[in-house]
């Protein structure tokens, strides 16, 4: 049924990308310093996936079409899965996602995909103000808790507070990396629990349920909008920053990956290795909380 | 029989179709409009079949599985196992509640436009039901997370437990974790659907000849009696049509719901607890698993119970209005 | 029902009987006002959520990350998905409900059809939403595109289309039928020059109250059309096969509604929830508008053409 459908999808008229090299030369009396180092390219291509790694694209993709004229490219976030499906499809031009496509997909949709890791995304357990008196848990403690063993923060330290867990879907790639990386793999409790998927719910939730505590984005913590809501927390005594992130002391880090479907080329191409240009990866990447892949 | 007359034989003449009337273009056009609607239903009903039945036939889960109460589709911890029972049963749990809430405010309202409301009151109340109908689901689900919710965690924040004093506490209901619940839920499906009820009632209430009302009128009764011995009995099936047009709507919202709901896929035992339907587990993880994954199979599986639930209640309204015209 | 039917006599007039009725009459007033309440109070609350945040330049410029910014090019979208939607719809529907008002004899046939009508209405959306992604977006390889979610949105709201075309369609007197059939038209030439006439004010309504259908609808298009944030749109370029046109069926397009469930999920920086409430205070507006005007045309022209 499916194979008959997609016969018929070769008669269905197909978005034709035209590629053209557009030249920099005239960029070099520009003002702007950045955009002499910027490889334009012409043409319109769509990213998917990963809502972790949205705000760092979403924000190199505008300095990248403000710098270059004719380049448009659409920024979507629909999740990880998202990303690889659609990449794995090839319906969009870079697939985002927060876990290795292999783990996903199955082998041979994976083996097409070849991976560009941008940067490096970190993650931050926090806690609802009134959880006074913790500032750091080891990951045997963050354990007890996400999986239900201790219920009341007193159980590491802290006020006589019942804890509730704000969990993200069971799906996402937070939750996946948190629950390898820090619950070694453990089932989270399922008690006094809620799940959200959306920051803007986790933070609410945060800020006004006593006792709370959930692991969210570094850029999504740094966000002006939640400054002074959440206490965030260390991991096994190390800040939870950039820099620790990115010298590898702190472990609650994953790579963000961006898949193309066969070596890239064209604005796809270019756009990559915009990503990994001096501009962003100095500068750009820490400003939005992620850490440099470059140095 | 016919006589020949000139006037007949003209018209004969004038009926005797040519090519292209026998052709009938246009009729073959607007016919082909017409059924595309069934060509749509069979595609819609098939493909979603075919995906739903994927974690059958492809990952050989078997079917009893579904109905299990454990759900654990993440196979980097432990076996999986495919349970749809929280889903389906927190579905009919917030649509259950939500329709405890809408039926007796929504049918209330169809009365009252029908049978009490002057024309100046209806002129109004009708146009605002409109406009109900027309606010978006996710404007719905915005209001739910940005007042409801924290206003159902201020305010019921702790226990509610009544006490006898011999027997000690003989009814408890934990209070609100978050404001992120099953009544959250309900209550924004309540808003959703009151106004498909109510003008589905109402228009079962209007379709009641005059004379039963004032023929009881003239017996003396009072109006309400005649609502409740004779309105409403007479204008049952509409009223369940109402209700099971409202389910439905109920049944597959999606984002209003998932957004207050808290999603967790439990067995519903209190209205103060977060539960998760199908259409919330659905919106949640469909972007986070890929095409051909268990996981994302399980998802189709779930699409393909909504279906069915959507399909039935056609079917169930259908019958109840054959039983009307039966009577 | 039927020892119902006659209510005792003994009843009659006596105070507990009146008292009740009192209740009632108090009990059915109040759901009245609790629903105009309920609008008004969220009316208010919209108003005083959006007030300082809609603005001429909050519709009229692009969305930004670190100032309020505006809301020009999802606004645009929502119109164009609107369009683009309506162009299938309406046909189609309008043809469909000449189908069913006019040819539709009482047969299996015509019972499938209402059968297919009712069912893809009772469809969830989300369920039609993923329907699309996986004919159009992944079947049809033509990616998160306004062509597919128009497309989807069509399956969607045709038998809505259809249903109140039909309606409008049978609201035609009998007599206007007879008579240009006995004055030797065929029965094509009675649809089209005296039916389909008689029947604008009414086809008018039906497709201003399926379009507002369209404008609120976000689950099939969260699913279809994507949930890109486009940074700016160039109105100059009219090359549909570009896909960075904003003319183009070809591209990316979140409409309000969508752009609404994106940024409460995932928008980053102190004015999102400030641009949630301008962008909804703007989607309900719209839907009071799509209201107002099918009366306010659907009376014009029924005016203007009994008048003629």
């Amino acid at each position: 049924m499916l194979n008959g459908i997609r016969r018929i999808s070769a008669l269905a008229v197909a978005a034709t990308v035209v590629l053209s090299a557009c030249s920099s030369s005239g960029s070099t009396q520009s003002a702007a310093p950045s955009s002499a180092t910027v490889n334009c390219v012409a043409g319109s291509i769509t990213t998917a996936g990963s809502t972790a790694l949205q705000p760092l694209i979403d924000a190199a993709a505008k300095q990248y079409v403000a710098a270059c004229t004719g380049a448009t490219i659409n920024v979507q976030g629909g999740g990880s899965g998202t990303g690889l499906s659609q990449i794995a499809q090839g319906t969009v031009q870079i697939g985002a996602s927060d876990v290795l496509a292999n783990s996903k997909l199955a082998t041979p949709d994976a083996d097409k995909l070849v991976d560009h890791i941008v940067a490096k995304q970190g993650w931050i357990m926090v806690t609802n103000k009134d959880v006074t008196g913790v500032t750091n848990l080891t990951t045997a403690q963050a354990t007890d808790i996400w999986t239900g063993k201790v219920t009341n923060w007193k159980g590491v330290g802290g006020p006589d507070l019942a804890i509730v867990l704000i969990l993200r879907p069971a799906s996402s790639g937070t939750r996946a990396t948190f629950k390898k990386l820090v619950l070694d793999g453990a089932n989270e409790a399922t008690g006094n629990t809620l799940t959200e998927d959306s920051n803007g719910a986790v933070t609410t939730a945060i800020g006004t349920t006593d006792g709370s505590t959930s692991v969210i984005g570094f850029a999504y913590y740094q966000d002006p909008a939640n400054a002074g809501k959440l206490n965030g927390l260390q991991l096994d005594g190390i800040d939870a920053t950039t820099a620790n992130m990115s010298n590898g002391t702190y472990k609650l880090s994953a790579d963000g990956h961006l898949y193309t479907l066969g070596q890239p080329s064209g604005l796809t191409a270019a756009f990559l290795d915009y990503m990994m240009s001096p501009a962003i990866q100095n500068t750009l990447i820490p400003a939005k909380g992620y850490g440099p892949v470059v140095h | 029989m016919v006589q020949l007359t000139t006037a007949n034989r003209l018209a004969s003449l004038r009926t005797a179709p040519g090519l292209r009337e026998r052709l009938d273009l246009p009729r073959r056009v607007v016919f082909l409009a017409a059924v595309s609607m069934i060509g749509i239903v069979t595609l819609l009903l098939g493909f979603i079949a075919w995906q739903g039945i994927q974690l059958f036939v492809k990952d050989g889960v078997p079917v009893g599985q579904v109905f299990s109460a454990t759900w654990q589709p993440d196979a980097t911890s432990g076996p999986t196992n495919y349970g749809l029972l929280p889903f389906i049963l927190g579905t009919i749990a917030v649509t259950a509640l939500a329709l405890l809430i809408s039926t007796p405010l929504s049918v209330g309202l169809a009365l009252f436009l029908s049978e009490v409301a002057p024309r100046w009151a209806r002129a109004i109340v009708q146009p605002a039901l409109e406009i109900f109908v027309g606010i978006p689901s996710v404007v719905w689900g915005w209001l739910g997370l940005t007042i409801l919710v924290p206003f159902l965690h201020d305010t019921f924040r702790h226990d509610f437990v009544i006490s006898l004093p011999v027997l000690g506490d003989v009814f408890r209901v934990p209070g609100f974790l978050t404001g992120f619940s099953w009544l959250a839920g309900a209550l924004v499906l309540s808003i959703m659907i009151l106004p498909t009820i109510t003008s589905v009632s109402f228009d079962a209430f209007r379709a009641i000849p005059q004379e039963l009302r004032t023929g009881s009128l003239a017996l003396g009764t009072t109006r309400w009696q005649t609502i409740r011995h004779i309105l409403i009995p007479a204008a049952l099936p509409g009223v369940l049509t109402a209700i099971v047009l409202g389910m439905t709507r109920a049944a597959g919202e999606a984002l209003a719901v998932q957004m207050v709901i808290g999603s967790q896929p439990v067995l519903p035992r209190a209205v103060t607890q977060p539960i998760e339907t199908l259409t919330a587990a659905i919106t949640l993880d469909m972007g986070n698993t890929v095409f051909g994954e268990p996981w994302q199979d399980a998802l189709w599986t779930m699409s393909l119970v909504l279906l069915i639930i959507s399909v039935a209640s056609v079917v169930l309204v259908r019958l109840i209005n054959k039983r009307r015209m039966a009577l | 029902m039927s020892a119902s039917t006659t209510p005792s006599l003994h009843l009659r007039g006596s105070r507990r009987s009146i008292l009740a009725d009192r209740a009632a009459t108090v009990v059915l007033w109040g759901t009245g006002a609790f629903v105009l309440l309920l609008l008004g109070s969220i009316i208010v609350h919209f108003g005083i959520a959006a007030w300082g945040v809609v603005s001429p330049s909050f519709v009229l410029s692009d969305p930004s990350d670190t100032a309020l910014g505006g809301i020009l090019p999802i606004l645009w979208n929502s119109i164009y998905m609107l369009g683009l939607t309506m162009l299938i719809a309406v046909p189609v529907g309008i043809l469909g409900g000449i189908y069913m008002s006019e040819y539709a004899g009482d047969n299996k046939l015509t019972e499938a059809i209402r059968f297919a009508e009712e069912a893809i209405s009772s469809v969830p959306s989300i369920v039609v939403g993923l329907f699309g992604l996986i004919l159009f977006v992944d079947n049809f390889h033509m990616g998160f595109t306004a062509l597919g979610g128009a497309l989807a949105l069509t399956m969607f709201n045709l038998p809505l289309m259809t249903r109140l075309s039909e309606q409008a369609l049978r609201a035609v007197p009998q007599d206007e039928r007879s008579a240009s059939l006995a004055l030797g038209a065929t029965k094509w030439q009675t649809i089209q020059h005296v039916v389909v006439p008689l029947a604008i004010p009414g086809l008018v309504t039906s497709i201003i109250l399926t379009a507002g259908r369209v404008f609120g609808e976000a689950a099939v298009l969260l699913f279809t059309a994507g949930l890109a944030t486009p940074a700016h749109y160039d109105f100059t370029n009219f090359n549909l096969g570009d896909p960075a046109s904003p003319w183009s069926p070809l591209r990316p397009c979140t409409t309000m509604a969508v752009y609404i469930y994106k940024l409460q999920s995932e928008g980053l920086g102190i004015y999102v929830s400030k641009v949630v409430d301008g962008s909804a205070a703007i989607l309900i507006s719209m839907v009071l508008a799509f209201n107002l005007g099918a009366r306010l045309v659907g009376r014009l022209l029924t005016r203007r053409l009994t008048a003629a």
